[in-house]
């Protein structure tokens, strides 16, 4: 599991590749924890570009939840961009298509986000 | 080893209304339009070819398992309503003279997995016996309770059949007329409790009023451990991942996504989603149970699990 991030005019985007299971969650829950941070009104927006995700698990998604969560109370804004199709049917069946912001590329999520 | 099914509703007994049944009827000939049913043979096979949620139900009584070891005496797994039409299939099989001994394990104590015993007619009968094992030591205040006035006009002591109440430790295995069982503790309010069953090389678990705290290795690996190469697995499924972890957390239910990914872990032949969400339709469940049986597929690691939905009526041999 790899997470690296940049910039797209205001919006901080993370591209994060590999597996996010029970090996991996930790380290993505890591990884993403200084950035949620920074994901406030006067900070950046977030975009998780997913398109190197080739797998996610429960605890994986546990991680994405948490991240929603703690985003919305710091009034920030966050959203998943580029859904592999694996990653995608995943979304479908756990239902978490219904409860995150997904955009099928990152300049469509950071259009979405308002930046 | 047999897994028969009576009760697999999740919280609160349901049934279809008048609504449903005509929606389902309208499904029906609807998809009729056009084909030759001029003789019984072609109707029953166009029947047939229909989905389970169009020309049945996966019915609506609360939890009730029965399993057939093979031994003389009976395993029920929790007093729900579905051991109403349980105890009348015994009595058509038995009859009211010839004695029978009854093993009940309690998963726990709430009213949906109790509340068929007073309905259960083998309680009524002189010379059964009733065995509840339960690692809850108040099981026997709660069944006493709920026949108590004013919520039931039959008093305990009115049962005709002989009680036996044995508290169970869970994780030390015991064997009940040559069946080697073990009991699992389990998340939820006022805990719950998961069962194995182990005979002639054949394994059942009953996992049902489950939460799974996804963070938590220990409790994943206890459970895969629990799990590990039954024939079966009967899981609490009630809601979805995103349910289950978001606005339904702590409410002590799992998912299907948990189902499957620990009966993978644990090499389990059958997952059996059961605990059914009240508020969900017969075309709700088929949906679940279609979107389960595609996530097994694409998280298959070289282990097959065969993945079914528990209905009132439905039966495994093992």
């Amino acid at each position: 599991m790899e997470v690296s991030s940049s910039n797209l005019d205001s919006t901080r985007v993370l591209q994060v590749r590999g597996r996010l299971d029970h090996s991996h969650a930790k380290e993505f829950e890591t990884a993403l924890a200084p950035h949620l941070l920074a994901c406030t009104p006067t900070g950046s927006p977030l975009v998780l570009d997913f398109s190197g995700v080739v797998y996610i698990s429960s605890v994986g998604l546990r991680v994405l939840l948490l991240a929603a969560k703690q985003v919305k109370a710091q009034q920030g804004l966050i959203a998943i961009a580029a859904l592999t199709p694996i990653v995608t049917e995943v979304f479908q069946v756990s239902h978490f298509n219904l409860v995150l912001a997904v955009y099928p590329n990152v300049a469509a999520a950071a259009a979405g986000l308002g930046t | 080893m047999k897994l028969r099914c009576w009760g697999t509703r999740g919280s609160i007994p349901v049934s279809l209304t008048a609504p449903d049944v005509r929606a389902k009827i309208v499904r029906a000939l609807e998809g009729a339009q056009g084909r030759n049913l001029s003789h019984p043979g072609a109707i029953a096979a166009y029947v047939d070819s229909l989905g389970f949620d169009v020309a049945g139900t996966f019915g609506g009584h609360s939890s009730c398992v029965q399993i057939e070891t093979g031994g003389s005496e009976h395993f029920i797994l929790d007093l729900g309503t579905g051991v109403r039409p349980l105890g009348a299939h015994m009595l058509a099989r038995y009859g009211a003279a010839v004695p029978q001994t009854y093993h009940v394990f309690l998963s726990h104590l709430h009213w949906d997995h109790i509340m068929g015993l007073p309905f259960f007619t083998p309680v009524y009968i002189p010379g059964n016996r009733i065995v509840v094992h339960s690692c809850h030591p108040h099981a026997e205040a709660a069944l006493r309770r709920q026949q108590a006035e004013p919520s039931f006009p039959v008093r305990f002591e009115q049962f005709s059949a002989a009680f036996e109440f044995d508290t169970v430790t869970p994780g030390q295995a015991f064997e009940v007329d040559g069946t080697r069982v073990i009991a699992h503790a389990q998340r939820h309010a006022g805990d719950s409790y998961g069962w194995r069953f182990e005979r002639a090389g054949k394994s059942a678990v009953y996992s049902t009023d489950s939460e799974h705290r996804l963070e938590d290795e220990d409790e994943r690996a206890g459970f895969i451990a629990f799990f590990r190469d039954a024939d079966v697995v009967v899981f609490d499924a009630m809601y979805s991942l995103a349910d289950a972890i978001s606005v339904k957390a702590d409410w002590g239910h799992s998912s299907n996504i948990v189902g499957v990914e620990l009966c993978q872990a644990a090499r389990v032949g059958r997952l059996v989603l059961f605990h059914h969400e009240p508020a969900y339709s017969d075309t709700q469940i088929a949906n679940v149970l279609q979107e389960t049986r595609r996530f097994e597929q694409i998280t298959r690691d070289g282990h097959v699990l065969e993945v079914l939905s528990a209905w009132d009526g439905l039966e495994l041999t093992l």
